[in-house]
């Protein structure tokens, strides 16, 4: 029975990958919530090829990223002059005229038994240039990974980021069944797309977190009966208990440096802050304060560490440095800021914020103390930075379930990722590879 | 709004379901550590592992815990709070106290404050919110006599709900803390 529906839906899928590639690029999941004014102009002409679904997938990978990005709107291709480019055969004039400032062209070809040979090229109708040009062959079950370094390098070429979309997400999920409830760690591409179970557990899951090496998560797991923290090598698979103090062991974030892990620890009788020394287990407790601190976050450089205190009498965000010293506020609007999010270039902070609506994404610029409100669903949270600080993933609740979604850091385009039957939640995004 | 207010009824008769179904596992334990026919009246002392023993008092009627009596405060077992708040109600002040006392008077029985928060806000604060919750109970057991050495507190934040669902009287009944003897 499941096989039949499986496949029934597999055909279902495919029949819509294609009908959504002769209608328009209308992908069902993204959404813009404001103009996008700023954005750049891109085109993104229908990939070329003898390989009608490679080529939609190509096609929608790439329009998908470069959408969710924030950075581009991307042109009605019925507008387009020209709907295929001959190599390097841009009429430049007919698509600048048209406001467009960029072009990419893309094509597939069935070449040998299951491989497919890419090939694509950027425009610069601006300087009136082939701004990048690559080919690639490769087996067809990796068209999604070469769909998304196409996105990374065409990214990086036309706003000087370093493209992330060939990061990766790590989430819990939670499904239920007669059996009663299954908790999983997983790991998917940056979309949502290839999740892979890393652990599975009858208990809760909490926190992943990367190590910034991309090759270890820590999380938090009550497979004992109580939060409890573990390092999973995401490769072998090999997981190591790194701590079990009474009460709460919880929000492990790393240190840049890969050596450390700041965590929660109420062992001495309330939730404080501690840096445990992963290599010898030395500990040493940072913040001291009878209320709650809990959900450490880094800085990039590793000075400063951000968390949430209700010291004040209600969730704020604090800073305090690394050393140790007095925390300082960072937060002061609205009665509930929590689970800090640091950007790359280290000022930028995205954090849950409750107002009377819900609980909103909302990010600090540190340096203007600007504070925006970037998601406007009911129960937002865990948001994480992308790697080169262009969009931050967090959980939303959407259909009675809880699923993810991405937001451009300015909070103009919002996207959920691919749908899954089971609940997921708090996402962590991966670092670059290295 | 009818139908709201018979989902109230619904999730507070499920609420007694369940605590009825707490109260009632540790009866077969009683049977099968067959404490009756004790001369002296008192009940017997089957050990550490025990933790729930009956026995028959002088005119031979069966000796009840009251941990076991419906009417009891200690029936109670689970303790309710506010939004992001740790502090005890008035309401169950009285329960909780009733628990201290019971502890106090029996220095052999153990418990467990499991401490719950709803689904708002982040995970991680209300793991921490959880336990808050658990200590608070503590505190006033202890203040009633009862011993650290008798009270392990444990916070599972919003991870195991009660009740599914998003509407306030959902969310009031995963704002708790669990007794569990």
């Amino acid at each position: 029975m499941k096989i039949i529906n499986s496949k029934y839906f597999l055909t279902f899928f495919l029949a819509w990958m294609l009908l959504i590639s002769k209608s328009s690029y209308a992908l069902l999941e993204i959404e813009i919530t404001q103009g996008v004014k700023s954005a750049m102009p891109l085109a993104i002409t229908p990939v070329d090829g003898d390989m009608p679904i490679a080529a939609t997938l190509l096609e929608s990978v790439v329009f998908a990223d470069m959408h969710r990005s924030g950075y581009f709107s991307i042109v009605d291709k019925k507008k387009y002059p020209q709907q295929k480019i001959e190599l390097d055969k841009v009429d430049y004039n007919i698509w600048r005229n048209m406001g467009i400032e960029a072009l990419l062209s893309m094509r597939a070809h069935a070449t040998g038994q299951d491989q497919v040979r890419v090939q694509f090229e950027l425009y610069d109708l601006v300087r009136k240039t082939r701004a990048l040009g690559h080919s690639v062959t490769v087996d067809s079950d990796q068209l999604r990974k070469v769909a998304h370094k196409i996105s990374d390098l065409v990214f990086e070429k036309l706003t000087g980021i370093k493209g992330a979309f060939s990061t990766r997400i790590a989430y819990i999920s939670e499904a239920s069944s007669n059996e009663g409830k299954k908790y999983q760690l997983q790991i998917a591409d940056s979309d949502g797309y290839n999740p892979r179970t890393i652990f599975s557990s009858s208990k809760q899951l909490m926190s992943p977190a990367w190590s910034p090496d991309g090759r270890r998560v820590a999380y938090v797991s009550f497979e004992n009966e109580r939060s409890e923290i573990f390092v999973q090598n995401v490769s072998t698979g090999k997981r190591s208990k790194v701590s079990s103090h009474p009460g709460i062991n919880s929000a492990p974030s790393w240190s840049p440096d890969g050596g450390s892990l700041a965590l929660t620890l109420s062992s001495g009788g309330d939730p404080e802050i501690f840096i445990l020394d992963i290599e010898s287990g030395k500990l040493r407790k940072l913040t001291n304060h009878y209320g709650i601190d809990t959900e450490a976050a880094w800085s990039p450089d590793g000075r400063f560490i951000y968390f949430t205190s209700n010291r004040s009498g209600s969730p704020q965000v604090y800073q305090v440095p690394f050393g140790g010293g007095s925390p300082k506020r960072l937060t002061f609007e609205g009665s509930y800021n929590a689970a800090p999010s640091v950007a790359a270039d280290g000022k930028t902070i995205a954090m849950v914020h409750r107002n009377d609506d819900g609980y909103r994404i909302a990010v600090l610029d540190t340096d203007t103390n600007a504070f925006s409100l970037i998601t406007d669903g009911v129960l937002d949270e865990a948001p994480s930075f992308a790697p080169n600080g262009s969009m931050i993933i967090y959980s939303t609740r959407h259909n009675n379930s809880t699923v993810l979604s991405a937001v451009s850091a300015d909070g103009r385009v919002k996207q959920r990722l691919r749908l899954q039957k089971e609940k997921v939640r708090e996402p962590s995004w991966s670092p670059f590879r290295r | 709004m009818a139908i709201r207010h018979i989902s109230v009824i619904f999730f507070l008769s499920l609420v007694f379901v369940i605590a009825g179904c707490s109260g009632n596992k540790t009866k077969p334990d009683d049977e099968a550590n067959g404490t009756s026919g004790v001369e002296d009246g008192a009940p017997i002392d089957v050990g550490e592992d025990d933790y729930s023993s009956s026995g028959l008092d002088e005119e031979g009627g069966v000796i009840l815990d009251p941990l076991d009596d419906p009417a009891s405060d200690l029936f109670v077992r689970t303790i309710y709070f506010d939004y992001d708040s740790a502090s005890i109600r008035d309401d169950s002040m009285i329960i909780v106290r009733e628990h201290g006392k019971y502890l106090s008077g029996n220095p052999d029985r153990l418990v467990r404050l499991e401490g719950h928060a709803d689904e708002r806000g982040t995970r991680e604060y209300n793991l921490a919110l959880g336990e808050e919750r658990a200590k608070s109970v503590r505190e006033v057991l202890l203040l009633e006599g009862a011993q650290e050495e008798q009270i392990e507190i444990v916070s599972f934040g919003e991870e195991r709900p009660a009740v599914e669902g998003t509407d306030d009287s959902a969310l009031q009944l995963n704002r708790r803390v669990e007794v569990v003897y």
